[in-house]
């Protein structure tokens, strides 16, 4: 007996759909495994890990105050991958973002009028949008790995950061912490509920409606999916390849810029060594496992955000290391990635016994 | 063993070697193969004939393992055998030469055998084998030249040489013609003839007619799923098999009405375009005019500038001089592709899934992929209007044949034959004034052959230029009114089609009308040329 993959003539709709449940599924199980290993009643720690988080507002508010930054990186991520750019440095455009955004409330903390918010917008946009300009113009320029140069920038971010808050940035009045000066009130996004919430994540639905309509509705989208899956019918089609590496790196970049900017401005409240859980990176399962369509993306940035309150969650009710959460991320990815097979080919149980010697197929 | 049914042939007194027996394949609802009878006897150049979808590559991929049947049976030599892959055919003695070979193109000619060879193959003395080999079945070969310095006609020989080391006795060929010159042709079938002589039976499966009458003692028909006809092709007439494989006379194409030219639409003029990569083509001093009302063709082997030109007439490359592409009068040479369309001009290139058209899209979102720029109904403001699309391709799917198991399917699950006639479709749905088509009908069958030629003729009958690039001489006569030879980048003079004969063609295809016949400068393609 043995497994043959079949191929599908089309691709399947309902498996498109069900994959990323199976690889749900599978992760949930592959984790029960794990933490019986580890000693730990399976039920139980599950439990502690995706249902608890629930049970409460506080957790509640606060999973969303973790998907925001989530589903508006994945929405972006979504329109380079789909034509075909792979931008793994989110998390770079998101400090730089975050970076960008602080310059009013850091440098000119003085200006409080009404366009601050907006401008500081405005620059986080600009600079996640300068920090992506650097693969996207190595690639179309010299042909450079996108994914090599844009995960490299992420470091190079990060040490920025860390530069700008331990030295010029640093707050005079903070006793030598390695922090910048707390926001102004008026360089405070809004909040929302009872107060952890803020206005970032409204801009991840609005982004989520915008990216929704320009993909399905409009030609950009229609260029963006053309150009992803056969650059050849894309150019037949006088669509431009470099104009695509462009667009895609510029939208992704904005949002991951405007995300970093928002969970400064709305979360953190400063400028700190260390400002994201790693959100660039698994935004980037949250947009596989939302299939790449900004509605898929918003359950799948709700269910990322789960797996960084459980892992906390699990780690009070159960001593658990917090590293947890970064082991079922890279489950969950790996299953969906694996699970997406399903929807090109259909397994096939083969009964006969197959003869010794590789199977050497050429047709 | 029993022999009915099988009336006198050169072969007929011959053992049998390999009987397919009622066998039945089904992938999914689709009834592939559906209770196939085939005899094949030793030392009989066999051929398999059918339309696309016929079910031809089905049985044969089970007689080479690399499919199962749901039902029958294999029985060769007498014994029921069951082939469970590819490593078993070839160990009971069945090779196959693919249509698309299967060679790694930075290995040597001696290391790609060497990888399809049984492990306990003595290696150091293989380049001498292949020598042998090579000599004795007049297929010259250097085992130590790269794969990718090759041409497809040597690349094709060493796909024989490799199954012809395992001793077969059985050799599946796949359309083995389609890419080699009539020249190189006419060398693999004195080969096939002296395999056959000494006992290697051949199943030989092609669209080409003509060569079936020439080289085979017996042909089984396919159509849909199943075996129709057995004959000896020797004693029909091309028009006889045609029938048997497509179930209805293929009509005749025929250019009713007397060819009224007028001003050119398309015009050439000293076109330059440097190759675009190690193994591209460089076009040099092209000089072309199509007039409106006529049909050119381009006649040539694969990869002589084909492909280069199609993209520089349709805009994908832009040349440094604008008047070097002139279309409906407008000279175009920086201009992309969509204002070219906008002028008048459609587009069909040669390759149908990937670039004429996106494998994983809808055929409605298909239509979109060429026509939104000239289209005012299927663009808003930059809002796609994807119903009037829908109603487009309805429109094409009937005026073309184009037959789908439902509605409106993703492209890649359509046949060749089917997804030629609605790329085709779609571009003569616009009545375009200029149309270039590269290799219309490309792996199609007769019957919608027929159609696209026909329609191509027609279209130009009411006024539009359309230039036909293909390496099908037979297309090329049926089609054209005026006919040109590419070779390496340049194009002959367009002479009308009654003057060129079928040694003049094959004499420009070889080389014989280009101004620089110097060898230093030769692409690196033709270099291994035997």
């Amino acid at each position: 007996m043995r497994l043959e993959l079949e191929k599908r003539s089309e691709h399947s709709a309902l498996m498109t759909v069900l994959s990323p449940v199976v690889a749900l599924g599978l992760t949930v199980v592959a984790g029960g495994i794990l933490f019986a290993a580890m000693g730990y009643n399976p039920g139980e720690a599950l439990y502690a890990f995706f249902i608890e988080p629930l049970t409460n507002q506080w957790s509640i508010e606060e999973l969303l105050v973790k998907a925001g930054p989530l589903i508006l990186i994945a929405v972006g991520l979504s329109v380079c991958f789909l034509s075909n750019n792979w931008n793994i440095g989110a998390e770079g455009q998101f400090t730089i973002g975050a970076l960008a955004g602080s310059m009013i409330p850091i440098l000119f903390h003085e200006y409080t009028g009404p366009m601050a918010m907006p401008l500081m917008v405005l620059m986080g946009a600009l600079g996640g949008m300068v920090w992506a300009s650097v693969p996207a113009f190595l690639k179309t320029r010299f042909g450079t790995n996108e994914i090599l140069t844009s995960l490299m920038l992420v470091y190079v971010a990060q040490f920025l950061l860390d530069y700008l808050v331990r030295g010029p940035w640093r707050d005079p009045d903070g006793f030598n912490f390695p922090e910048s000066r707390i926001f102004d009130d008026a360089h405070t996004l809004m909040t929302l509920g009872d107060g952890r919430l803020h206005l970032g994540f409204v801009f991840a639905l609005v982004a989520v409606f915008v990216i929704w309509f320009m993909l399905s509705q409009t030609l950009k989208g229609f260029e963006i999916k053309v150009m992803g899956e056969t650059p050849r019918a894309g150019r037949f089609a006088g669509f431009s390849h470099r104009g695509i590496v462009w667009f895609g790196f510029m939208v992704s970049g904005a949002f991951a810029g405007i995300a970093g900017m928002a969970e400064v401005s709305g979360s953190i409240g400063q400028l700190t060594p260390v400002i994201s859980p790693g959100y660039g990176f698994t935004a980037i399962i949250v947009a596989f496992l939302g299939r790449l369509n900004p509605i898929g993306i918003v359950f799948a940035g709700l269910l990322l955000a789960l797996s960084y309150i459980g892992g906390e969650s699990a780690q009070v009710a159960l001593g658990l290391s917090d590293k947890i959460t970064r082991v079922f991320q890279g489950m969950l990815l790996f299953f969906v990635l694996a699970c997406d097979t399903l929807i090109l080919y259909r397994i096939r149980l083969i009964k006969s016994a197959p003869k010794a010697g590789g199977a050497h197929e050429r047709a | 063993m029993s022999k009915q049914g099988v009336p006198s042939s050169d072969a007929v007194d011959q053992p049998v070697l390999v009987k397919a027996v009622s066998i039945s394949k089904r992938f999914g609802e689709v009834l592939a193969n559906d209770s196939v009878d085939l005899t094949i006897r030793e030392g009989e150049i066999h051929a398999l004939l059918g339309e696309n979808g016929a079910g031809k590559s089905t049985l044969v991929k089970i007689l080479y393992g690399a499919l199962e049947q749901t039902s029958g049976d294999i029985v060769w030599r007498g014994n029921t055998v069951k082939i469970a892959n590819p490593a078993d055919a070839r160990t009971l003695g069945v090779g196959m030469v693919f249509q698309h070979f299967s060679l790694f193109e930075a290995l040597s000619v001696a290391d790609n055998i060497a990888l399809a060879l049984p492990k306990d193959t003595d290696l150091k003395a293989l380049p001498e084998r292949i020598i042998s080999v090579s000599k004795k079945y007049g297929l010259p070969l250097d085992p130590n030249a790269m794969v990718a310095d090759l041409p497809v006609g040597v690349r094709q020989r060493i796909e024989i040489v490799r199954c012809l080391l395992q001793e077969p006795s059985l050799l599946i060929m796949d359309e083995p013609t389609s890419v080699l010159t009539p020249q190189e042709a006419d060398e693999l079938f004195k080969t096939l003839q002296r395999l056959a002589s000494e006992g290697c039976a051949i199943l030989y499966i092609s669209h080409r007619l003509e060569e079936v009458q020439r080289i085979c003692q017996r042909a089984t028909i396919m159509r849909h799923g199943k075996v129709v006809n057995e004959c000896d092709p020797r004693q029909e007439t091309p028009a006889s098999l045609a029938r048997m494989m497509v179930g209805a006379d293929v009509h005749a194409i025929k250019s009713t009405s007397e060819i009224t030219t007028g001003n050119p639409l398309i015009t050439l003029r000293d076109l330059n375009l440097p190759a675009d990569n190690a193994f591209g083509i460089e076009l040099k001093d092209i000089n072309l005019e199509v007039f409106a009302g006529e049909v050119v063709g381009i006649a040539g082997i694969a990869a002589n500038g084909q492909s280069e030109l199609f993209d520089a007439i349709s805009g994908e490359r832009r040349v440094e001089n604008v008047h070097a592409v002139n279309l409906l009068g407008v000279p175009v040479g920086k201009k992309k592709i969509n204002p070219r369309r906008k002028l008048g001009a459609a587009f069909v290139p040669e390759e149908r899934l990937g670039h004429g058209a996106v494998p994983g899209f809808r055929l409605s979102d298909n239509v979109m992929l060429t026509r939104f720029s000239t289209e005012p109904s299927l663009l808003l403001r930059g809002i796609l209007k994807r119903g009037n699309a829908a109603e487009m391709e309805q429109r094409i799917k009937v005026n073309y044949d184009v037959r789908m198991t439902h509605d409106n399917p993703e492209a890649r699950s359509l046949s060749g034959g089917n997804l030629q006639k609605f790329v085709v479709g779609r571009e003569l749905d616009r009545k375009p004034r200029v149309m270039v088509i590269n290799q219309p009908t490309w792996g199609v069958d007769a019957g919608a052959a027929a159609l696209i030629r026909q329609a191509l003729i027609d279209l130009a009958r009411t006024g539009a230029a359309v230039l036909v690039i293909s390496q099908d001489l037979d297309e090329i006569y049926e089609v054209s009114d005026r006919i040109a030879v590419i070779s390496r980048g340049q194009l002959s003079p367009a002479e009308p089609a009654n003057v060129m004969t079928r040694e003049r063609i094959g004499m420009l295809m070889a080389g014989m009308g280009e101004k620089n016949t110097s060898k230093s400068d030769e692409g690196q393609a033709h270099a291994a040329r035997a």
